[in-house]
């Protein structure tokens, strides 16, 4: 483990002090968090900018949205926008992406419209996806889809390149066909690669919906962060919502990270 | 299989000149068939482009986006390739440092939009601080992953060549993790030229992305938010590039799988 | 002490078929407009049942001779035939063995080992993997994946896998270069055995001049880039062979004196 630290010698012999030292250890990030909240309170203390929030009021601001059944709500529509959009993009972006990968000539032709697009924000996109879409869920999805799409289609090209010639040899010289050769030879190879892929996209997903929701849509949790500071400078409802954000941002990334450790995917993962 | 058959020096620009042929031809003629009054076609992109560069504000416009990727970015890496090696060098540092860094990484930079308006007020500063939320964390990372990829058998070279703590990390790790946290770097600024775009629709009243909320909001000129859309993919695109020419360098080129 | 590799004698072929014929075989590589020279003007007659040795040092370009026998590569020139039939691709009659990275990482050595067997019976399938585990000794590991195995039990299932699907040829690429040296010499008295136990044609690519004489029948040396055929050697000793035999020793060094190797070191 990359964090275990030396203990000394006595604390081997006195094991009991072994043991606290160790939990110790394990609670030294939280009480960084702490510390950061204490300076976060004496700051506002200091200076009181009546609008900015303190840890406290901040709480107290996660408290109101429970209580008035906004908190879940928000939740849950952040997150159905995020499922469709994310799910689209893996649907189109993932056989599209394998496909290019594999003929190098695809590769040739879209390469540089998927460089050209690439760069462009997907918010830059929203005057158009307002166009088609309207104001609403869809604009929204669109929206996620566009930002997931291009990082996932690199993911899948690029891991289908990085499949060692060597295997797709050995597939062919048992007599594989080409559809074989894909499904039992490219498609286990890739695998590995994709979580990853699939990971970081969903990063990217989770960061694109909340954009989206400030601009284009009317519940969400980045809608909360713009109505709570235009209807009333709620400003300790916007840094609950934004706390909110981080925490099941992350708890997406965990979630997915799971997926890494079914065994038979494992063996892609030589430093985990 | 014809598809494995090393394709000849002429189709490198023969298939994409066709891909791009056909795309523009979907396009002109999906608008043609619609009969949409709004939506561009390529034609009119193209004159909405010219009438643009025509214009002096768009020159404005994209050396505001710039500059303001420039100091937000370049803030980021001043503050975040120290912290990043530091962390990387010292890993109890990250234990500590890393779980507050997980929560604070998944919330957008737009997201921070009304935070940093207090702070900072409405204009460039908000903008720049944006930039500087979304270029930062991709560096740390990019650092930390950089220093604890470097092989223990380096740092073990150094220090049999008498190297103190200070002179390995200036001429042992730095080099090693130099690759990555190049690459590190490429993907901040790709995520900075993003984030740019972003806020000025939101947060400023200049640059690249404010002009496409501006062309729509002001007459609904969609011509000009298409060729917009598309400067913006231009010049993302010439900034990777050119970080890329940095990956190329020798010092740094055995680094990349592709070094030949 | 001699060490001597133990299975049955007189292992040398008679007369019999030419099973692989390589005539006037040249390769050149073209690349960024600089063209190379690989092979020139190889010619070669391998009969059935044959154990062959393509010797010479790293990179002088008999990987590159040996993926051309077995269908990956076209020559530039000059033509190959296998039973007779000119070659045009990789074939399961004809396995090619690389160096242990060859195993697939995701499937088990079970999956791995039936790979080629998907269009068998299930009890044929399972009788046949069993058997195979069983020959090149991976009892026990049947669900084991390739990245808990030792880098010469890998070997050991890629050659396990090739034979599963009970092919007429096999060529090996230095499979036995990434193990140590002592691995080596068990692996070569395995393959030795299996070579006895099934007589297939093998052709066997290697930079080592005793592993060469060891092993095969004839050893075929090559120079250097390009890669011509200097000299094609005829080893006469009956297997097992002595390591301290007066007959292998003097063939040995006939090789070293061909290659211009000093005798000392």
């Amino acid at each position: 483990m990359r964090y275990d630290t030396h203990l000394p010698a006595n604390m081997i012999l006195h094991p009991q002090r072994g043991r606290v030292l160790k939990l110790l250890v394990r609670l030294r990030p939280i009480a960084f968090i702490a510390v950061l909240l204490v300076l976060w309170q004496i700051a506002i203390d200091l200076h009181p900018i009546h609008i900015l929030p303190s840890p406290w009021q901040t709480l107290g601001g996660i408290a109101y949205l429970i209580h008035h059944k906004l908190l879940l709500k928000y939740i849950v529509a952040s997150l159905f926008r995020v499922t469709w959009g994310f799910a689209l993009a893996v649907v189109l972006a993932v056989p599209l992406g394998l496909t290019i990968g594999w003929y190098r000539r695809a590769e040739m032709a879209f390469n540089p419209i998927i460089q050209l697009l690439r760069p462009i924000s997907p918010l830059a996109w929203i005057p158009i996806a307002i166009l088609w879409f309207g104001v609403g869920d869809l604009a929204a999805i669109f929206l996620i889809f566009l930002g997931c799409f291009f990082p996932l289609l690199l993911t899948a090209i690029n891991a289908v390149q990085n499949v060692p010639a060597v295997y797709i040899n050995a597939g062919r010289n048992f007599g594989l066909t080409p559809t074989q050769i894909v499904r039992r030879v490219l498609y286990p190879a890739v695998v590995p690669q994709l979580i990853v892929g699939l990971r970081i996209t969903l990063g990217i997903a989770w960061l694109v919906v909340v954009a989206a929701e400030m601009i284009a849509v009317d519940s969400g949790l980045g809608f909360l962060i713009v109505d709570a500071r235009n209807a009333g400078n709620r400003y300790d409802l916007v840094v609950a919502g934004m706390a909110i954000i981080g925490i099941i941002g992350l708890a997406l990334d965990l979630a997915i990270r799971s997926l890494e450790h079914v065994k038979s995917f494992r063996w892609g993962y030589a430093e985990e | 299989m014809n598809a494995l058959a090393t394709p000849k020096k002429w189709e490198q620009y023969f298939w994409p000149l066709l891909a791009c042929a056909l795309f523009l031809a979907l396009w002109h003629y999906a608008v043609l068939w619609s009969h949409t009054r709004i939506f561009p076609s390529p034609r009119e992109v193209e004159r909405g482009m010219v009438e643009l560069i025509h214009q002096h504000v768009l020159w404005g416009d994209i050396a505001d986006s710039l500059r303001r990727v420039a100091i937000g970015f370049g803030a980021a890496v001043l503050l975040g390739v120290p912290i990043g090696l530091t962390l990387g060098w010292y890993p109890a540092a990250d234990q500590v440092v890393n779980p507050t860094m997980q929560l604070l990484r998944p919330i957008s930079p737009i997201a921070w939009i009304p935070v940093s308006i207090i702070l900072f007020g409405v204009g460039d500063d908000a903008a720049i601080f944006l930039i500087f939320l979304g270029a930062y964390f991709p560096i740390v990372v990019a650092c930390i992953n950089g220093v604890s990829n470097v092989p223990a058998m380096y740092r073990r070279a150094g220090r049999n060549f008498g190297l103190t703590p200070a002179e390995l990390l200036r001429k042992v790790i730095f080099p090693a993790a130099l690759p990555q946290i190049l690459i590190g770097l490429r993907i901040a600024l790709g995520i900075a030229w993003l984030v740019v775009v972003a806020a000025e629709m939101i947060a400023v009243d200049s640059g690249l992305g404010y002009l496409i909320i501006d062309s729509r909001n002001s007459g609904k000129r969609y011509d000009l938010v298409v060729a917009a859309m598309l400067l913006i993919g231009v010049i993302g695109l010439i900034l990777d590039l050119a970080f890329r020419r940095l990956e190329r360098i020798k010092s740094v080129r055995w680094g990349f799988r592709n070094a030949s | 002490m001699p060490y001597t590799m133990s299975f049955t004698e007189d292992a040398t072929p008679t007369m019999t078929a030419t099973k692989l014929s390589v005539d006037h075989v040249n390769m050149t590589f073209t690349r960024d407009g600089k063209t190379t020279p690989v092979l020139e003007d190889i010619n070669l007659e391998v009969r059935e049942g044959e154990f062959i040795c393509l010797l010479g040092p790293s990179g002088c370009g008999k990987s590159t001779l040996l993926n051309t026998m077995a269908g990956f590569l076209q020559p530039t020139s000059g033509a190959i035939r296998i039973d007779g039939e000119p070659v045009t691709g990789p074939d399961a009659r004809r396995i090619f063995v690389f160096q242990e990275r060859g195993v697939f990482p995701w499937l088990t050595v079970e999956g791995n080992i039936g790979f080629g067997l998907a269009k068998l019976p299930r009890d044929e399938r399972a009788r046949r993997i069993t058997h195979y585990i069983k020959m090149v000794g991976l009892e026990g590991f049947e669900q084991s994946y390739p990245n808990e195995l030792s880098g010469g039990m890998k070997q050991r299932l890629e050659v396990a896998r090739a034979l599963a699907v009970n092919p007429d040829m096999l060529f090996l690429d230095e499979p036995f270069g990434a193990l140590d040296s002592i691995t080596r010499l068990v692996m070569r008295g395995e393959l030795l055995r299996i070579w006895e136990a099934e007589r297939k044609t093998i052709i066997f690519v290697t930079h080592d001049i005793d592993e060469a004489v060891q092993l095969a029948d004839r050893v075929v040396v090559l120079n250097s880039r390009p890669a011509s055929i200097q000299q094609i050697v005829e080893i006469d000793i009956p297997h097992p062979r002595n390591l301290s035999d007066p007959r292998y020793l003097e063939l040995r060094d006939g090789i070293f004196q061909q290659i211009g190797l000093a005798h000392k070191v």
